[in-house]
């Protein structure tokens, strides 16, 4: 009803208000792309568009939308999170990865560490986060989408370092949670324990949420470290066609989305330490995404429906952690 | 039915069906949601879903972190309640208003002030190294009490900080409850007592106590019912470990976020159960302290 006032003023340049809800560490990412398409769409239509922003967890983030909160667009952390919205809300079609290019992933990340300035506990690579006496903040994979990446880069490197034995596995990640004091809900909470509270010697995190933080906090606090082998973390976009259909707003969504794909989308994405999919933009920053072996879900784990089944689903194997 | 007719007041019949109607409305349909929401699992996955380890050991949890904050403030409520109105001193009234603030605060507020205020950079954080070091101390000494894995090593991301929040959103259920009562006491019986040869020990324990204590049940049970429920100041402070610092209502919203409305609900409806009991242990218990006073 809201949104139906707004237009209403103006007949013949629209306001349109379009809401994205998206995971915790794309905050600034989108104020800075929000007002990029929102010039890019006033020149092409002569229409504003306010785009309103949510973020949170990225299941968080799904089970509000799939409870009525009315999102034109999603862009969440992991595809396995729109799918819900799809079966489990009916909220769009079940191909909706194949409307979009490359998958609907419009730009990448990977999984790296924070560590305290000079690393005192010398951590380099997985292997030292399961050592005795290192403490290790990782948000809760159940709730968090970076969390769920975090928890399948650790796995990825165990199943490599052991020749793929899930046993190895199994007990590498079991060993590593020991390590956890605390389990954050989302990727911003577990950021705001590592650096404000100054509880653990390193965070698992979002490349992109490690030099937000060093951005945010200075090189004096913390440094970044990559490991050896990390995962290829891909966070999907797509318009939510319930919404959209309602509110008549799918065209200016998915030009929003598509516009992640255009050679200005991509810069933004690069500028905020997303990697982009553009081969040459990402040459082109080398230095700020160094190279590293990056598994991806597929290969891996068959893909988010079975990683999702199988580790994190109830009686999954991040529940038999916690197994007495 | 005759004998409504001698009631002073009319209007029975119509104020208990608004009563009965207002209840359903605001306490009853929505605590039967949860029942008849749960009710739709199997009585084996229902009982599966609520014996799991991990959700028992959140129950043991947050019963004993509610039981014990709860009895903290009774103790430590009394004693402000008692100085609040006895004794007049500069800033009473503001000190008195602020008893309410727990009330009105946002909950998560308090549990991230009181996380910030205890961790290593906040203004409290001797307070966190002092319980370290006393732990520490005690362990060493009594190693078979086993304090540290029981009650916690630190205040924050541990059983501690659980406790700790919960005293803070419980104090003004007992302050509130007792100042009332404490202000009818009437200053006189002491003294009576006192010149009937009563030392200062008896004149507590016999003439005050007695006349505070089914107020003082209330509050504590106010203030424990509140804290069983409690999530927005506990998730921030807890450090939320499965098996040893998660409460149930976290476990609650993370099966929420998970989809799985009938796991959540299932939980809800047991935590409902255990708290409607202790609840009515905890009434019969003041009903029978009334009865106690009067004889």
């Amino acid at each position: 009803m809201f949104f139906g006032v707004v237009t209403s003023m103006t007949a013949s340049a629209k306001t349109i208000q379009l809401l994205n809800v998206s995971y915790d560490p794309t905050r600034e990412f989108f104020s800075d792309y929000n007002k990029a398409f929102n010039s890019y769409w006033k020149q092409k239509t002569g229409d504003e568009v306010v785009i309103k922003q949510s973020h949170g967890g990225s299941s968080k983030q799904a089970r509000s939308v799939l409870d009525g909160l009315p999102a034109d667009v999603v862009t969440l952390a992991l595809a396995g999170d729109i799918d819900s919205l799809s079966s489990l809300g009916n909220l769009l079609p079940s191909d909706w990865q194949t409307r979009l290019p490359n998958l609907s992933i419009p730009y990448y990340s990977t999984i790296v560490f924070l560590v305290r300035k000079n690393n005192p506990k010398q951590i380099k690579d997985w292997s030292d986060l399961v050592k005795e006496g290192v403490s290790v903040i990782t948000p809760n994979p159940k709730t968090s989408g970076g969390a769920r990446w975090n928890y399948l880069a650790a796995w990825s490197y165990a199943l490599h370092v052991s020749h793929q034995d899930e046993t190895k596995a199994f007990d590498f990640v079991t060993k590593l949670y020991r390590n956890v004091p605390v389990l954050d809900s989302g990727a911003r909470g577990a950021t705001t324990t590592f650096i404000q509270r100054e509880i653990g010697d390193v965070l698992i995190c979002w490349e992109n949420e490690a030099y937000l933080a060093l951005k945010e906090f200075g090189e004096d606090a913390c440094q970044i470290i990559y490991p050896s082998l990390s995962i290829r973390a891909e966070p999907a976009v797509s318009w939510v066609d319930r919404v959209v259909n309602k509110k008549g707003t799918r065209e200016v969504a998915k030009a929003y989305l598509t516009y992640l794909y255009s050679k200005e989308g991509q810069e933004i994405a690069a500028k905020h330490y997303l990697r982009p999919i553009d081969p040459e933009l990402l040459k082109a920053n080398k230095n700020r995404f160094p190279d590293l072996t990056l598994v991806t879900i597929d290969e891996q784990f068959g893909g988010w429906a079975k990683a999702q089944k199988r580790h994190f689903a109830d009686g999954g194997t991040f529940d038999q952690i916690y197994k007495p | 039915m005759a004998k409504n007719k001698l009631r002073v007041l009319p209007g029975f019949g119509l104020s208990l069906g608004y009563t009965v109607f207002y209840l359903s409305l605001i306490v009853l349909i929505p605590l039967l949601a949860v029942f008849l929401k749960a009710a739709t699992l199997s009585w084996h996955d229902f009982w599966h879903i609520v014996t799991d380890p991990r959700v028992v050991a959140s129950y043991k949890i947050t019963v004993g972190a509610a039981l014990s904050a709860a009895a903290a403030n009774a103790i430590f409520g009394l004693i402000v309640a008692w100085v609040l109105v006895r004794y007049s001193f500069p800033g009473r009234k503001i000190i008195d208003g602020l008893i309410d603030l727990p009330f009105a605060l946002p909950t998560a507020v308090a549990g991230i002030a009181l996380t910030a205020v205890y961790s290593k950079k906040g203004a409290l954080s001797g307070v966190d190294h002092l319980w370290t070091t006393s732990l520490v101390y005690l362990e060493s000494k009594f190693s078979f009490l086993h304090v540290i894995s029981v009650i916690g090593r630190k205040i924050t991301y541990d059983r501690p900080g659980i406790f700790i929040a919960l005293i803070f959103i419980g104090l003004p259920f007992v302050v509130r409850t007792l100042q009332p009562i404490i202000r009818e006491c009437e200053p006189e019986l002491e003294e009576i007592a006192a010149t009937l040869g009563a030392s200062r020990l008896q004149t507590l324990r016999r003439v005050v106590l007695p006349e505070l204590l089914p107020a003082l049940i209330t509050g504590f049970a106010l203030a424990f019912a509140r804290a069983l429920g409690e999530y927005g100041s506990v998730i921030f402070i807890a450090g939320n470990k499965p098996m040893y610092s998660e409460i149930t209502s976290l476990l609650i919203v993370t099966k929420l976020e998970q989809y799985d409305y009938q796991g959540a609900t299932a939980i809800a409806a047991v935590m409902l159960v255990i708290s409607f009991i202790l609840l009515l242990i905890i009434n019969l218990l003041q009903k029978w302290s009334q009865r106690y006073r009067k004889s």
